[in-house]
């Protein structure tokens, strides 16, 4: 096989990884203020059931977009430079969400005081909210096209990015991110929350299915190809699996399925965008896979690099969710180790 | 200001701001890890005391590590596009090794160290945080890989028809030489920035207790914080050798392939042979090396720094008007855009820099010799002097390893890509041309507001919780949480750990 198509493949693994783990993170981050219940105290409890849920694995997640956004640089460096110059501000909203968000993960505990907390909430709303709209929109452009000039500029501007197409797309990974991280709560918890949790997740699988089927059959009626219908079956086959699943409280199930279902529109993504990374619009160019590829040498070093430690790094990231496998509920959560807000005020040497 | 001037800063901004986290995360992840590995052979209480108390700073510091790098992977891409595309063959596969190889290991093995407490076995526990520790110290060594190709760019030629530069060697990347100089150079000064911190932590906590005059207090002055001390001032004496060791050979390195930062370090307008080394300087940089008089030198020794010989005709240093008739006979005098191109860095900056990095060293010498008498012979110091010295040691390292960096960086001007000398020419580029086109200044200039103020936010609260909790001290209350060491039918405890 030509290595060119095979690193697109390898790139759209790397964002499948990442945008089927972060995506759970992105839906525990959303659900701190809508899960919990009761009151002042039990809620903050339950807010820390939450966080916990992923404070073990949330930064190995996000390593798998570092790798992503490394592994188009090395693959595919014209792919890289033209999408992120491209698409400047929306990534640095993007960035600047991650940054508040995981800060906010790790900090959250060091201060013992509500208002604290309450802050760094915020902080991890805000940076989950926004990036899972704004990936989508991202994504969404690359499936619509780019207007790129004969140096594979992109000229478009920024407000072009938000087209209606875009935005829908962004409306989806929103949904689907949601519903994942409503999954992986009935997974990952016990008690009254992991109840809420599946009549959530039972909910959103329908939006789902409505929001993101109505995004892929725009995209394949307007900008995919044939066999990419494939996967929206798979797609809305999942989802509807999800609700039954989680009636029937198999989360396990049902957090595979929602899953594949992120996964299938990977698929359809890049399915659509193939044999182009950036197709054209507008009669602009297109930058094809071909032409923003580095040299068959570069791809054979990073072929073997990739073919040795992905398969390694899969194995004992898989190992440590399976250390981590035991459910939390409310009993499960120390009391607050923190200092007080107090005691960070006055230090003084 | 234009694109790419606003590119530099928000570049040189954002990167010495990653750079304060990085060395002291290299550095004490390694130290940690020692400690904990004694807790687990010698079972002494006070190991695990200390694990616990500066793993908990070094955690507080690797989260805003962490947050900081992630803008650094993208703004190559962003701010960076065309510098981008001309390397992205040869420069992207380090970067992508560093995520795979490095970066996973480092966070999935620190979530297992964090909340692995009452998990794993001791041994699974301690092991890992000797990966995490291993991890951020080869996450060092593929970003250096990738930074020193833009020193001095091996293993790679230049395709005429793409015009792009193309790998033809992976193994020339990675030994080349002057990696194999800056990785030791690096990560002894990260060493050594974590071995301040440890000793001029321990060795104020030391001196505080013992003033109480209390015996418990004294006590445990005595058996927690005065090995501490020991090691941290240990750890400074054997990195600041590999500093000056490597830094030794860096400078030959640099002579060799890029003279004009040489020139440009010592300020010397004329190429001399049995070069002194100047400590001081007055006159004014910015206006050229011309009106520069040096007040206080050591003979001999630039030369010897850049040659190995301290006089004859060998111990010849270029002179920065040799580097200009050098390079322009070679690149000739103007840039692409049709102006005038300077081959010297900011001379102020690059002569500047070099000395302070040395410079800010001298505290944590002071710090070390210090340390040592003060607790010669099991001996435990309540002289406040000491304590002071302590702290005031501890930032030291960090602006030293700020300034070798701007150093490095600045002094490679107008270069981002440096010509091999032994390479080939082609494989070049200026810093000029590597800005994205694509981004008006406008957009630039707003992800540098956003940013610094974040970065800003984020520096006052890292600060305040390293402080608040070094002032907390070791916990008093440790004990043993490992799986093997619990009561088996409690399986309904609450976690050990959790945000
Ligand atoms: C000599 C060491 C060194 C240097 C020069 C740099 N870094 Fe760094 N970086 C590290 C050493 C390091 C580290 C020790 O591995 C960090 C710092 C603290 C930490 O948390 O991990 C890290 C974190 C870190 C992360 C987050 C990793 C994670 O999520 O676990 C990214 C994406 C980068 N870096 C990327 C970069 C880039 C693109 C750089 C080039 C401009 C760069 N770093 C300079
Ligand atoms: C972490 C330590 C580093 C620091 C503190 C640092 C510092 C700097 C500074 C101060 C500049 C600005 C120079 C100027 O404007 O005159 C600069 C430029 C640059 N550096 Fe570094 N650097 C570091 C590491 C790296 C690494 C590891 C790379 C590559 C992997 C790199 C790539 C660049 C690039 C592309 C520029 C271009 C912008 C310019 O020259 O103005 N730097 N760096
Ligand atoms: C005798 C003492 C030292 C000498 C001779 C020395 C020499 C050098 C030289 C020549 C460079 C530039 C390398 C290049 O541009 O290719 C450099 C860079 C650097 N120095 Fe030093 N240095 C010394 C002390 C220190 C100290 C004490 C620290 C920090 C604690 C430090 C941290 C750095 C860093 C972080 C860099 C940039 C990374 C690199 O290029 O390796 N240095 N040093």
């Amino acid at each position: 096989m030509d290595l060119a198509i095979l690193w697109f493949v390898i790139i759209a693994v790397l964002w499948t990884g990442y945008l089927v783990l972060e995506g759970f993170d992105f839906g525990v981050g959303m659900l701190l203020s809508i899960l919990p219940h009761g009151g002042r105290e039990q809620k903050e409890t339950e807010r820390r059931v939450l966080v916990n849920t992923i404070g073990p694995v949330w930064d190995g997640n996000e390593v798998w977009l570092l790798t992503a956004g490394g592994a188009t640089f090395a693959a595919f460096p014209e792919w890289y430079a033209t999408m992120f110059s491209g698409f400047y501000l929306p990534l640095l909203i993007i960035l600047v969400g991650l940054v508040a968000r995981g800060v906010a993960f790790e900090y959250r505990g060091k201060i013992n005081d509500p208002r604290w907390a309450r802050r760094c909430d915020l902080a991890i709303q805000a940076g989950s909210w926004i990036p899972a709209i704004m990936w989508g929109i991202a994504f969404g452009n690359l499936v619509r096209g780019l207007l790129l000039d004969a140096d594979f500029q992109y000229v478009g501007g920024f407000w072009a990015l938000l087209n209606p197409f875009a935005l829908l797309g962004g409306l989806t990974t929103l949904v689907l991110f949601l519903l994942h991280g409503s999954v992986f709560v009935a997974l990952k918890t016990d008690g009254d929350i992991r109840q809420r949790a599946c009549r959530l997740a039972a909910g959103l699988a329908v939006v789902a299915l409505v929001v993101a089927g109505g995004w892929a059959i725009w995209a394949q009626v307007a900008f995919s190809v044939p066999w990419t219908w494939a996967a929206v079956a798979v797609a809305a086959l999942a989802l509807i699996g999800v609700v039954v699943a989680t009636r029937a409280r198999r989360e396990g199930v049902a957090f595979t399925l929602s899953a594949v279902a992120i996964a299938s529109a990977v698929v359809l993504i890049f399915g659509s965008m193939y044999p182009d990374v950036i197709p054209a619009i507008d009669g602009g160019v297109p930058l094809t896979v071909a032409e923003a590829a580095s040299t068959p040498y570069t791809l054979t070093v990073m072929s073997w690099v990739a073919v040795v430690l992905t398969p390694l790094v899969i194995a004992y990231q898989a190992w440590t969710y399976w250390v981590f496998r035991r459910r939390l509920s409310t009993k499960d959560i120390p009391a607050p180790v923190g200092l007080s807000w107090q005691k960070i005020k006055d230090a003084a040497f | 200001m234009d694109a790419l001037a606003l590119a530099r800063w928000q570049f040189a901004i954002t990167t010495v701001y990653h750079f304060i986290f990085v060395p002291l995360t290299i550095g004490l992840a390694p130290l940690v890890a020692g400690m904990q590995t004694a807790w687990v052979v010698t079972k002494k209480e006070r190991w695990l005391r200390l694990t616990k108390f500066f793993g908990k700073l070094l955690l507080i510091n690797f989260a805003l590590g962490v947050v900081t790098g992630i803008w650094q992977e993208f703004q190559f891409g962003m701010a960076w596009s065309e510098y981008s595309r001309f390397v992205g063959d040869v420069f992207g596969a380090p970067l992508a090794m560093e995520a795979l190889a490095a970066f996973f290991v480092e966070s999935v093995f620190l979530g297992l160290w964090i909340f692995g407490w009452d998990r794993v076995s001791k041994k699974v526990h301690l092991a890992a945080i000797w990966l995490f520790a291993l991890a951020t110290n080869l996450s060092a060594f593929f970003i250096l890989a990738a930074n020193s190709w833009m020193q001095h760019p091996v293993g790679t030629i230049y395709n005429p028809e793409t015009g792009r530069a193309e790998m033809e060697s992976i193994g020339a990347v990675l030994t080349n030489n002057t990696l194999w100089a800056a990785f030791p150079h690096t990560i002894s000064a990260a060493f050594l920035t974590a071995g301040t911190f440890v000793c001029g932590i321990a060795a104020w906590w030391m001196v505080r207790l013992a003033r109480t005059k209390k015996p418990e207090d004294a006590e445990t002055a005595r058996t927690v914080y005065r090995p501490a001390v020991r090691l941290g001032a240990w750890v400074m004496i054997v990195s600041g050798l590999v500093v000056i060791w490597s830094g030794d050979v860096q400078g030959k390195l640099m002579f060799q392939q890029q003279p004009g930062k040489m020139a440009s370090a010592e300020a010397l307008c004329e190429g001399e042979e049995a070069a002194a080394f100047s400590i001081l300087s007055i006159g004014n940089l910015n206006e050229g090396c011309e009106g520069v008089r040096h007040i206080l030198t050591v003979p001999y020794l630039a030369s010897y720094l850049g040659t190995g010989h301290f006089t004859g005709e060998e111990s010849f240093l270029p002179g920065v008007y040799d580097v200009q008739e050098d390079y322009t006979a070679r690149f000739g005098d103007t840039t692409e855009a049709g102006e005038p191109v300077t081959y010297t860095p900011p001379l102020a900056v690059a002569y500047w820099s070099f000395r302070l990095m040395i410079g800010f060293a001298a505290f944590s010498v002071a710090l070390a010799l210090a340390a040592f008498w003060f607790t010669r012979k099991g001996r435990v110091s309540d002289n406040l002097w000491l304590s002071r010295l302590g702290i005031l040691a501890i930032p030291m390292p960090f602006a030293a390893c700020s300034f070798g960096w701007i150093f490095t960086e600045v002094g490679r001007q107008p270069w981002v890509v440096a010509p091999n000398p032994t390479g080939i020419d082609q494989v070049r580029l200026l810093t000029e041309r590597g800005v994205s086109t694509a981004v008006p200044p406008g957009v630039i200039l707003t992800s540098m507001i956003v940013l610094t103020v974040i970065y800003a936010v984020l520096g006052v609260i890292w600060y305040r919780l390293m402080h608040r909790y070094t002032i907390e001290g070791a916990p008093v209350a440790v004990r043993d949480e490992s799986p093997e060491s619990q009561d088996p039918d409690d399986a309904d405890r609450p976690l050990s750990f959790a945000y």
